[in-house]
């Protein structure tokens, strides 16, 4: 193992590149730019082998990516943004046709106005459409998911897409350190892809035929099962990480001093490991509260809020707001909780437009949402009237 | 701040002077030294050549959970003197804090040494002799970085110059290494 310092984007193209993914198809967008940049290095000094398809759009990077997985590639893109946005239609296609594509979304503004920085909204624009979608908070994580990633969407009871989040800039562009593997430690730990279903020219048959009301359905409902399967292999996945490379970010959720918290804080991505400087300096002031990083959006670990909500107060943290209702991590949260718990939970949007959103701020969300009486405070937008 | 050892970092500079490149540097070394928390970002958004622009660095034995921007830091480097006539270098420096500043006058020549101490180093002579330039402009961000560790304790300079040596190879590499230890050697420090 040697340590890598490096931005987010250059150490997920090495995680990428190291995955060994016979076909990448990218179209560049700021702040994923120098991910793409970073394999095309990699295909310049021959250390990538694989196929690499430079495309005229997002859209084609995905029904390019869509083609290659279907011929029983294993295949890798990334994007941003109004990228993804591009791309939505293709993403359906992924993954109702169950074609297990790893891709990085850095997670950035939509416009207009037109942003470069952080916030979710792209990605949770893409929540219904099947992908199971991880949030990182650390290169490290974003290193260690993506090997995780492949092995997941590959696996027999899954066989879905993996969008693998991260912040732009806070993220993409910020150096830190990353332990790599060797590249036989990847091997071992991620074999080469073995096609459920490929198209093979000597034996021709079709796909995405005209299907009638009496099947559709299953093919939803098996997407379905799939994420709830993906709910344990991904702590299975996680666990096997952490006896092979001895790092644990967690599995569906990560839990930062819950044991005994009266209240925890849910946030995630970059937001979610600040929040662990606020935690410690909330203990040090005699507050028993803990943080529950959600790593895993879809699928959505209801089981563990539940267990969360019968012990303490919750507070929420959205970097994204879902326009005529509230805070998306919020709105599931509180689903998930429906007939099962009535404990307080408190939203907090914050941090839109990659407004910085620092640890002492975070201290000042939680000790309004603790001091608050009212039992459903579903949207408070932070730094606006009333929210500081 | 949440871990007593963190020191945090800005750089000032202009744009195209290398002060990302600095930052990185910077915490390359301090790994060596065995600091296991690490970050090196630039501002956030477009750089214009020549315009003022700032770097960051975090350095800590610990893992670091902060991801947010350096609102007050514990050093400050100036690599373009000029820039203090623009922008306020010291806004949120921390009281015991420390400021490296790239300039031919001394410490005491600067009225807020009363208050911080104040480290200056000729960096841009430096360069011009080693001749680290590109384009004929002096480039200072390796030979300020030299020092570095006359003020911090975390980063040592044989840490520095391995790193500028795995940067650059060859006789570009060997340059700056000099520089560095220039920089090293004639640092004036206020005490």
């Amino acid at each position: 193992m040697t340590i890598m310092i490096d931005t987010g984007n250059y150490i997920a193209a090495k995680a990428a590149v190291m995955a060994r993914p016979q076909v990448v198809a990218a179209y560049p967008i700021t702040p994923q730019t120098t991910l793409v940049e970073g394999i095309a290095n990699y295909v310049a000094n021959g250390e990538y082998k694989g196929e690499y398809i430079c495309v005229e759009s997002e859209h084609s990077a995905m029904a390019a990516c869509i083609g290659a997985s279907e011929t029983g590639s294993r295949t890798f893109t990334a994007t941003s943004s109004h990228g993804l946005l591009l791309m939505h239609e293709m993403l359906h296609w992924a993954s109702l046709a169950r074609l297990p594509i790893v891709m990085c979304n850095i997670n950035r503004v939509i416009g207009p106005g037109w942003n470069i920085w952080t916030d979710e909204n792209d990605s949770i624009a893409q929540r219904d459409t099947g992908w199971i979608q991880f949030y990182c908070s650390s290169n490290q994580e974003i290193f260690d998911t993506i090997i995780q990633s492949f092995k997941i969407a590959e696996h027999e009871k899954i066989v879905l897409p993996v969008m693998i989040n991260y912040n732009a800039f806070i993220l993409s562009h910020t150096s830190m350190p990353a332990d790599i593997p060797t590249q036989k430690e990847i091997d071992d730990f991620l074999p080469p892809f073995k096609p459920h279903w490929k198209l093979d020219v000597n034996n021709p048959v079709t796909h995405g035929n005209i299907i009638g009301t009496a099947y559709y359905e299953h093919i939803r409902k098996g997407m379905q099962d799939a994420q709830d399967h993906a709910k344990k292999i991904i702590k299975d996945v996680a666990k096997e990480w952490e006896r092979q490379f001895g790092r644990h970010h967690g599995d569906l959720i990560e839990y930062y001093h819950c044991d005994d918290a009266e209240y925890i804080l849910i946030s995630t991505g970059a937001i979610g490991a600040e929040s662990k400087a606020a935690i410690n300096n909330l203990r040090k002031e005699g507050i028993k509260i803990g943080l529950a990083r959600l790593r895993v959006f879809r699928p959505f670990p209801e089981e563990e809020i539940r267990k969360l909500a019968k012990q303490s107060e919750l507070i929420v943290i959205d970097r994204n707001i879902s326009i005529g209702s509230n805070g998306a991590f919020y709105n599931e949260i509180k689903s998930a909780l429906y007939g099962v718990s009535d404990t307080k939970v408190t939203g907090f949007i914050a941090g839109l437009g990659g407004k910085d959103v620092p640890y002492h701020d975070i201290e000042t969300m939680c000790k309004k949402a603790i001091k608050s009486k009212k039992v459903n405070n579903s949207q408070i937008w932070f730094g606006f009237d009333g929210g500081e | 701040m949440s871990q007593t050892d963190l020191v945090e970092i800005v750089i000032h500079g202009r744009g195209g002077q290398g002060s990302v490149t600095a930052a990185n540097l910077l915490v390359s070394a301090a790994l060596k030294d065995g600091n296991k928390g690490l970050q090196a970002f630039p501002i956030f958004g477009a750089e214009r050549r020549g315009a003022p622009v700032r770097a960051f660095a975090r350095i800590s034995e610990n893992e670091i959970h902060l991801r947010s921007e350096i609102y007050s830091p514990d050093i400050v480097i100036v690599q373009d003197e000029s820039i203090m006539d623009l922008v306020d270098v010291l806004k949120g420096l921390k009281d015991d804090g420390k400021i490296l500043i790239n300039t031919r006058k001394s410490p005491k020549d600067f009225p807020f040494s009363k208050k911080y101490n104040v480290a200056t180093v000729d960096a841009t002579s430096i360069a011009l002799k080693y001749d680290i330039t590109v384009g004929g402009i002096p480039v200072v961000n390796t030979p300020i970085l030299g020092a570095v560790p006359k003020i911090l304790s975390k980063v040592t300079l044989p840490s520095i110059q391995k790193t500028v040596m795995e940067k650059w190879k060859g006789t570009a590499g060997e340059k700056n290494v000099k520089a560095t230890q220039e920089a090293f050697d004639t640092v004036e420090v206020d005490t």
